[in-house]
């Protein structure tokens, strides 16, 4: 007993102060990739190499409408590497999550040249809004509501709906000294009966349909869904197959989307953070009843 | 060597054998004449004493008009691979199945019954593995069956367990949504009162059409695949399948580049086994002991993350070699982790070793014995503990192992406590060969240039992920495209020494048994 408690004084406190500051991630770490549209002369080497289609390039007429969806990119760089005009650069972000999964989707049009590279950007739109309004701005908007979200409790119970295990690997690191989730008042439960929120993982496969949504049903409202990583917004690599689904709003209805392959432990905490907002607003309507 | 066993087989089994080719010195290729290969197994096993490996299967019809079984072959002291080729014709799509006396292919062999649709004739226990009982009648590798699919809406009974009779006997569900963060998966205990009479497994939850979907996948996209396998090995199996495609491809990695490989498999080895550690001491109720040893994990994990610009090591191997250097200060990051780690490590084993109560927790608790590991073929952690005398970095050394000396641990007792204590062993190992390795003078070329990969070449690697003994096995297609692609987890292997190891222990130690064993079910179900 005197050993163990001897360790412990001396390993001192290891938690990190996320979110309260930013998170401190080693230089070579991949997050969003950022693309200057302007300046983007070709999206066709990139568009070649994205191992999820993340990437996607449609020629229509005189014009090219290219489209990037943070939901299914697995962030390998791959893109940064293959083109040669260094529009696209990767950035640090990983504060991705969205509440609307068009919000993860930017799409740009150009004019086409002769040789099929692109001649100069028309417009450029993000789920509803422009681009600023989109992705860039959720996770500002997180972290300011977060002292307010905290004051109250969050029970989790989490899904693996045909994940690789990635992004339980991550989850369970949500628990480790360092993350240590369960300073916030957030636990992650073992029935979907006392849980408020849903973590699902994976692209749901044929045959955890069935589990994914007794899981659902099982939970009091007002709850909370959370899909985590590409393979849980869309399926990510696997896509749709004759044994995957594709995602698991093709299931249960989704309030969170967090993108990343697997997403680290913070950027799960910006999303799950996310979703306690959501779930305050589906509060407030019963109460007014 | 090999041409004087060729001529032994074919004076034993005359025409039976029709050729024998080496692809590489390390791979050496046996076509018999029929799918009956029963014999042929049965003089590997007792002349040789070889073990089988691997039994997997594939469709051929549409380029030789048949499909052929494959029977992987390794001994003891010789660094080759035997891979006997049977054909199966289609016009009569069945084999004779080995299980009844090789338990260790039982799975294996309904695997090739649900996906490829060839009956296992003779197997004890037929029924359905990979598909669940109420898929249709659909054999999803068969090259004619799309993989975008749109299969109809279950029907009728999911799975049928074999009931659990007599006095006071009860059955216990579990699954596939378990109580913790962890992957799915339909456990059904027997038990009368507390002891564990026979435990029902129940797996392919997670079966998503990996297999089939890297015959859709350019190459270079087929290596995230490979990562997406099992996330806590991202880079055994990447690392597997880049060099089965550079075997294939004989493409020559740059000594560099297998440094660094050696380097992040080890780091994965001992973020896993460390965390193991940690989760089995959680299992009976020495919290503080996981605490230390998932800070020590994220420590790595922050290393891997430095190395590789990714926590799980993915978007670091290539065909060809790695995607990127390391500079003088990644390298003193990661030997300064290292030394601080290995401080912590021997800490967290003092305080684990101090728990008497921990200690009788572990010790004497669900049991594999060696004769029935050997028997069910386990391999890995599981197998050393139990007596199995196997690691592919020694038996078929590949990346830069055969540079680095290191002891592989193995003990006959079998229990939870062996199973830790193997992974202890091996995590001091683990820190000296990176020590070794990060000593070494990594300059020069990291990726070798890739020439466009031919076509229709197989190829065989071998990787001890830190579970155990990864196996890719691929034959390429034209335009950068594979024809098949073999995965096998050592998951498959070990999930029925499970199902041994927790007889006659109560449900409460369940759990600790089953981290002990730690399988991953998406490596399984794929």
């Amino acid at each position: 007993m005197f050993k163990i408690l001897q360790k412990t004084f001396a390993t001192g406190i290891v938690t990190t102060k996320y979110p309260d500051e930013p998170a401190q991630v080693p230089e070579g770490f991949r997050g969003r990739p950022s693309f200057d549209f302007e300046r983007w002369k070709d999206a066709r080497p990139a568009a070649d190499v994205c191992p999820t289609g993340a990437i996607f390039v449609c020629d229509e007429g005189g014009s090219r409408r290219v489209t990037v969806d943070y939901g299914l990119c697995v962030f390998c760089g791959l893109c940064a590497e293959a083109s040669p005009d260094q529009a696209i650069r990767i950035t640090q972000e990983f504060e991705l999550a969205s509440t609307d999964r068009r919000n993860l989707v930017v799409t740009a049009k150009y004019r086409l040249n002769a040789d099929h590279t692109h001649q100069q950007l028309i417009e450029m739109w993000c789920g509803d809004g422009d681009v600023e309004a989109g992705v860039k701005s959720i996770g500002q908007k997180a972290r300011e509501q977060i002292h307010k979200l905290l004051r109250r409790s969050l029970a989790i119970r989490q899904v693996d709906a045909g994940s690789c295990n990635g992004c339980e690997f991550e989850i369970v690191a949500l628990n480790n000294p360092v993350y240590d989730l369960e300073r916030f008042g957030i636990h992650i439960v073992a029935s979907p009966r006392h849980a408020d929120m849903l973590l699902v993982t994976g692209p749901v496969t044929r045959n955890m349909e069935l589990a994914l949504l007794k899981t659902y049903q099982a939970m009091p409202e007002p709850r909370v869904v959370v899909a985590v990583g590409a393979c849980g917004i869309s399926g990510g690599i696997f896509g749709k197959n004759y044994a995957s689904l594709g995602g698991v709003d093709k299931v249960v209805p989704v309030d969170v989307y967090i993108p990343g392959c697997p997403p680290r432990p913070q950027a799960l905490l910006h999303g799950i953070l996310l979703a306690v907002g959501r779930l305050k607003g589906k509060l407030l309507p019963d109460r007014q009843k | 060597m090999m041409s004087a066993f060729f001529e032994a087989l074919q004076q034993k089994f005359g025409a039976r054998t029709q050729s024998m080719s080496a692809e590489r010195e390390d791979e050496v290729y046996l076509l018999v004449g029929d799918p009956d290969i029963r014999a042929v197994v049965e003089y590997l096993r007792s002349e040789l004493d070889a073990r089988l490996v691997t039994v997997f299967a594939e469709d051929r019809r549409f380029s030789e008009r048949v499909f052929y079984n494959y029977y992987v072959f390794e001994r003891k002291g010789e660094t080759s691979y035997l891979i006997v080729r049977a054909p199966v014709q289609p016009e009569c799509p069945e084999f004779p199945s080995l299980s009844a006396g090789l338990p260790a292919v039982n799975w294996q062999e309904r695997e090739i019954q649900d996906w490829f649709g060839l009956k296992a004739v003779g197997h004890p226990n037929p029924r359905r593995v990979a598909l669940h009982d109420n898929w249709p009648d659909v054999h999803p590798l068969r090259k004619d069956f799309p993989l975008e699919t749109v299969l109809p809406p279950f029907e009728g009974e999911r799975h049928i367990y074999r009931p659990a009779l007599g006095e006071g006997v009860f059955q216990v569900p579990v699954g596939p949504v378990h109580a913790g963060t962890i992957e799915p998966g339909h456990f059904n205990f027997a038990a009368a009162g507390e002891p564990i009479l026979y435990l029902q497994l129940r797996m392919f939850y997670t079966h998503k059409g990996t297999e089939k979907l890297f015959e859709k996948l350019p190459i270079h996209k087929a290596v995230f695949l490979a990562e997406s396998i099992s996330g806590d090995s991202s880079f055994s199996h990447g690392t597997a399948f880049c060099h089965a495609v550079e075997r294939a491809a004989q493409i020559e990695v740059p000594l560099r580049a297998l440094i660094m490989r050696t380097i992040l498999l080890e780091l994965e080895r001992i973020c896993n086994h460390v965390a193991d550690m940690g989760a089995i001491a959680t299992d009976v109720g020495f919290a503080v002991a996981n605490a230390h040893a998932s800070r020590l994990k994220e420590m790595l994990v922050g290393v891997n993350e430095q190395l590789t610009g990714n926590r799980l090591l993915r978007g670091m191997v290539c065909i060809g070699g790695v995607r990127r250097g390391w500079d003088a200060a990644q390298l003193g990051a990661l030997r300064a982790a290292i030394d601080a780690f290995a401080r912590g490590f021997q800490d967290l084993l003092a305080l684990i070793d101090s728990s008497e109560s921990t200690r009788d927790r572990l010790e004497q608790t669900g049991i594999l014995r060696p004769e029935k590991a050997k028997d069910l073929g386990i391999v890995g952690v599981a197998g050393r503990a139990s007596g199995m005398d196997l690691d592919v970095r020694r038996d078929h050394p590949y990346a830069a192992y055969s540079r680095y000396t290191f002891r592989v641990p193995v003990y006959q007792a079998g229990d939870v406590s062996h199973r830790m204590q193997v992974r202890a062993d091996e995590v001091r190992e683990s820190l000296g060969i990176i020590r070794c390795a990060a000593e070494e003078s990594l300059h020069g070329d990291f990726r070798a240039q890739v020439p466009p990969i031919p076509a229709d070449r197989c190829a065989l690697s071998a990787v001890e992920g830190w579970r155990g003994e990864i196996l890719h096995w691929i034959r390429t297609g034209p335009d950068n495209h594979l024809e098949r692609c073999k995965i096998k987890d050592p998951s498959l292997n070990n999930w029925p020494a499970l199902v041994e190891a927790v007889q006659g222990n109560i449900i409460a130690d369940f759990p600790v048994i089953n981290k002990s064993f730690n399988l991953s079910y998406s490596g399984t179900d794929r």
